[in-house]
């Protein structure tokens, strides 16, 4: 049973390399970035001869592989650096808000899932019918509304109008946070709902037409039984791999819609650090962001493996 | 019931009514309601099975032989659906019935066996669970119990190691295995009536005979009636006492198994008996049908395998002749029947 499983090893080994290639895409970016973060700091009080001190004191004066080379020693012994703006460790920034940024993630993956799974049942149970209109109405209106925009919509409606739900920020104790992260988990559920329920209702009703769900029916299942025992979980097969990819634009997507709500996460520190051109707090962001990507793809290789058994990813590797 | 033991030992079975045959057909037809005229696909056909009763219904592809045993089953795909006549089991009116009612008769009383073992079980659910599935909903049994049940039936179809075997997965069973499970699920609630769906087809021919028998089996065991759609006249031959020929959605020929296979009366029966190759004369030539069965939407007027038929006469165009009784226990929807007198073998 565990053997179908071998392959995570081997892929996260694979992924070394590919990590390699993101720090060197990232470090050569940021540096591509017009502006200066020394003229930033200094702000109006900046001279030509200050702002050359204070890059010499930045080690920004120095050969950029050179300044490559000590960023990737440093990385390998753990320390991201020191936050150009903050003056202070870019890990403990990025720690503090990785949690905020996982959780709001998470939040939102599971409210899609709330909202995609019975929508794409309803829809699939009577093709072409109303219930089916109204869905797919609903998936290209939500295709078609950009996330920034449904965010400042949803706090216009629910937030000020309403007053039901908090316009923006975390909470401050563990229970006021999911309070807090309804409205932009929702935004970012909407964004992802469209291509769910599009790839779920179609397979729905690939599966419903299956011969193993006559089987099924021929021993008396029926109705949410037989949705929860035959139909769900091979329906959901294809859609898995569909849920990873969108969870990998999602992470860019919290970036704006973590500005939008004013979220102290990944996404506000790294627009924050752009801004500011602060440049070891952008790379550790976008490192972050690089390996969440990559880890969410083993992952969604491990859902798959585990909810259909003919899937047999390790024998293909060894091949 | 037997000395066999079944899970429907422990279930109450509903009784057997007296002076009605365990299931009755009758004047059934199966096809797809349109704007305009329905198409009728499957067109008043009527029969009976008795308990105990083996009967098999023979047609080629297309001849709706499939669809009137689904109808019985109520797994019509949409967008077919029955559009006129009766199906009664144990003198209940099954089509009549409250949806869930008819769902609880499923498995207790009327079991499917489908054509593709490859594609009639769930990829990804445990066969052992699949099997057990019936027994929990419809014996109230515990998820051990039944997963138990589950061991005792494989086991009863042949299955070796069969606690083992119940842990795997379809994709991980030859098919022969995969068409055990398939007849286990079906029997597990111990139904008075089997409905197999070209249970064989799919299967190599050594592994068909295995089957067969071990479907027979069953059937005498439990006194289960059958109801076997097949294209083989062969696979009838070995299983059911009586037959029922199927063409261009109609009924055109039924009777005991031996009777028609010496005699037939109807000239597709006959046809469809030359153009099979028999191991007892392998001398004697094969003949094939000429010609193709009519379009369901496009039927001629008249008798349907008119166009086909050696015995064609003016009239056979003219009116579509009723299934009638040609001799006793045999009915034939043939207006020529009477000059098909040769004894085959």
């Amino acid at each position: 049973m565990l053997d179908r499983f071998r392959f995570v090893p081997a892929r996260l080994l694979q992924s070394v390399p590919v990590v390699f290639g993101v720090t060197l895409l990232v470090f050569f970016m940021v540096h591509l970035l017009p502006g200066n973060p020394a003229l930033t700091i200094l702000g109006q009080s900046a001279t030509p001869e200050r702002v050359a001190a204070l890059n010499t004191q930045l080690g920004l004066d120095e050969p950029l592989w050179d300044q490559y080379f000590l960023f990737l020693e440093r990385l390998l012994s753990g320390d991201l650096g020191t936050s150009l703006t903050y003056q202070a460790p870019v890990s403990g920034l990025v720690l503090d808000a990785i949690p905020i940024t996982l959780s709001l993630l998470a939040f939102a993956l599971v409210l899609s899932l709330v909202i995609s799974v019975p929508l794409a049942a309803l829809a699939a149970s009577a093709p072409g019918r109303l219930p089916d209109m109204v869905v797919r109405v609903f998936t290209l209106l939500g295709q078609g509304m950009p996330q920034f925009w449904v965010g400042i919509m949803l706090i216009l409606l629910l937030g000020v109008k309403a007053r039901a739900f908090p316009v923006g920020g975390y909470g401050m104790t563990a229970a006021e946070h999911p309070y807090y992260l309804f409205l932009p988990a929702l935004t970012m559920a909407i964004a992802m709902c469209p291509t769910t329920i599009r790839s779920l209702r179609a397979s729905t009703i690939n599966v419903l037409g299956s011969d193993y769900v006559g089987t099924a029916r021929s021993k008396g299942a029926a109705g949410i039984s037989l949705f929860r025992g035959h139909v769900l979980r091979n329906a959901a097969i294809p859609t898995v791999s569909i849920i990873g990819v969108n969870l990998g634009y999602l992470v860019g997507g919290s970036l704006v819609i973590e500005k939008v709500f004013a979220i102290p996460g990944l996404g506000s520190l790294m627009i924050n650090a752009i801004f500011t051109r602060d440049f070891p707090t952008i790379q550790a962001v976008a490192l972050f962001v690089a390996l969440f990507v990559i880890v969410v793809g083993i992952l969604t290789d491990v859902v798959y493996t585990a909810i259909d058994p003919r899937v047999d990813l390790s024998s293909k590797e060894r091949a | 019931m037997s000395t066999v033991q079944t899970g429907a030992t422990a279930s109450g079975h509903q009784p057997l009514a007296t002076g009605v045959p365990l299931l009755r057909v009758h004047d059934l037809s199966v096809g797809v309601r349109s704007t305009g005229r329905p198409v009728r696909i499957v067109e008043d056909v009527s029969f009976d099975v008795d308990p105990g009763q083996r009967m098999g219904i023979v047609g080629e592809s297309g001849s709706g032989k499939s669809l009137t045993l689904r109808a019985i089953a109520g797994l019509l795909p949409k967008p077919v659906e029955v559009l006129s006549g009766a199906v009664e089991y144990n003198g209940a009116d099954l089509l009549g019935m409250p949806a869930k009612k008819r769902r609880a008769l499923m498995g207790p009383e009327i079991a499917m066996i489908f054509q593709e073992p490859m594609t009639a079980l769930n990829p990804v659910m445990r066969v052992g669970d699949q099997i057990a599935e019936g027994p929990r909903r419809h014996l109230g049994l515990s998820a051990k119990a039944a997963g138990d049940l589950a061991v005792q039936m494989m086991a009863r179809t042949g299955i070796p190691d069969p606690a083992r075997r119940a842990r795997a997965y379809p994709h991980e069973l030859s098919g022969g295995l995969r068409q055990r499970i398939m007849i286990a699920m079906a029997v597990s609630c111990g139904p008075r009536l089997l409905l197999c769906d070209e249970p064989t087809t799919a299967l190599d021919v050594t592994v068909q005979l295995q089957v067969l028998r071990l479907l027979e089996r069953l059937c005498e065991d439990t006194g289960t009636s059958l109801v076997f759609v097949t294209h083989d006249l062969a696979v009838v031959n070995q299983t059911c006492s009586e037959l029922a020929v199927m063409y261009a959605g109609h009924i055109v020929e039924s009777g005991r198994v031996k009777d028609t296979f010496r005699q037939p009366r109807h000239p597709y029966t006959r046809g469809l008996l030359e153009s099979a190759p028999d191991f007892d004369r392998p001398d004697r030539a094969l003949v094939p049908i000429p010609g193709f069965p009519p379009n369901v939407s496009d039927r001629p007027a008249g008798c349907p395998f008119a166009p086909r038929c050696g015995y064609v006469r003016a009239h056979c165009t003219e009116a579509v002749p009723p299934l009638a009784e040609v001799a006793p226990g045999r009915l034939a929807a043939c207006f020529e029947s009477d000059r098909l007198d040769e004894v085959l073998a």
